[in-house]
């Protein structure tokens, strides 16, 4: 069984709980998509598949990637992403359709994006440095402070935190929650933020890391309310 | 029509026009313990604030002299009915020049098209 799909982030809004508790809500269009290449033990060492997520026109694309479309039998699409395969259930092959309908409302997903990028930023923002005090005549702000000793090291050891380029990196997401799922539409609809800027692409998964005791958690003072 | 669209006409429920300076009848469904029972929170609307479902209105009433200011979503279910009294003729969206204003001062000229 596939543990994931891909989806363009549409945007944010919010959804009425039934107590009327107001949830941020992100909308995902995921999929529909196709299996553009089915990877087995036998062939690549382990077992997964390539998505291709298919949209309104079909990607234009150079002659090796064409080809390795054509093996599968479908359109070319802007976008593959790998997901990996739940033990059990039945083989996919190339050319198979993953619909949204795989999630369910209330369950767990973790959705994987690159973030948005913020520019070359500071220390403050970049590493939460604590800065100096803003007045009283300390003439120190913003500033990273000291980065190491003097003639011994004699040079700035490896990894000193410092200001630079932040943000624009793959960011996970772990255990939103599936507020809805809208299989006509091809809609996801999760609680809370996902990374990057609306128009994204981002790889909705099964989450990975859940653990019983936190969903217990989570779900236990709304079960009082009711 | 966009997916946002699409997933916010679900939550839109009926509500009756409504604009700065309308007297409101709010019905809020209050839940204590297990029993459930409806409130009415009466005021002035001095502000909407539109966009789909995210849309709101801040109703203010004064409450033994005191003034009370409450936001609600338009489309909560929490809302059982909006009930329109009367309307009064304003010249701006936002009346928060209300809020310096009590007595005699902070009446409003009927519109004449109230219901």
């Amino acid at each position: 069984m596939v543990t994931g799909i891909i989806g363009k982030k549409v945007g944010m809004t919010q959804i009425f709980g039934d107590d009327g508790t107001v949830h941020p809500a992100t909308v995902i269009k995921a999929g529909p998509c196709v299996v553009v290449q089915a990877k087995t033990a036998s062939t690549d060492g382990y077992e997964s598949v390539q998505l291709g997520l298919v949209e309104d026109t079909p990607a234009k694309v150079g002659k090796p990637l064409a080809g390795h479309y054509k093996k599968a039998n479908v359109p070319p699409t802007r976008v593959r992403r790998e997901v990996t395969l739940a033990p059990g259930g039945d083989a996919l092959k190339a050319g198979d359709q993953v619909l949204v309908s795989m999630f369910a409302n209330g369950e767990r997903v973790d959705v994987i994006g690159t973030g948005r990028g913020k520019g070359f930023q500071g220390v403050v923002k970049r590493h939460h440095f604590a800065g100096g005090a803003a007045t009283h005549g300390s003439m120190f702000h913003r500033a990273p402070g000291s980065i190491g000793a003097s003639s011994f090291p004699s040079r700035v050891i490896k990894g000193m935190r410092a200001a630079g380029r932040m943000g624009g990196g793959r960011v996970t997401i772990h255990n939103l929650k599936v507020l809805r799922v809208d299989s006509d539409n091809h809609l996801l609809i999760v609680e809370g933020g996902i990374p990057g800027a609306p128009t994204g692409y981002v790889v909705v998964r099964k989450a990975v890391t859940l653990k019983k005791i936190k969903v217990a958690q989570v779900e236990k003072p709304k079960k009082g309310k009711k | 029509m966009g997916a946002i669209e699409l997933v916010e006409q679900t939550q839109l429920t009926e509500r009756p026009a409504m604009k700065s300076g309308d007297t409101v009848r709010v019905h809020v469904k209050i839940r204590e313990g297990d029993k459930e029972r409806i409130q009415i929170f009466e005021g002035v609307v001095i502000g909407l604030h539109r966009g789909g479902t995210r849309a709101s209105f801040t109703v203010r009433k004064v409450s033994f002299g005191q003034g009370v200011e409450r936001i609600f979503p338009l489309h909560s279910p929490t809302i059982q009915k909006v009930e329109v009294m009367r309307s009064a003729k304003v010249r701006r969206a936002k009346l928060y020049y209300l809020r310096n204003l009590k007595g005699k001062a902070a009446r409003m000229k009927d519109s004449g098209k109230s219901q």
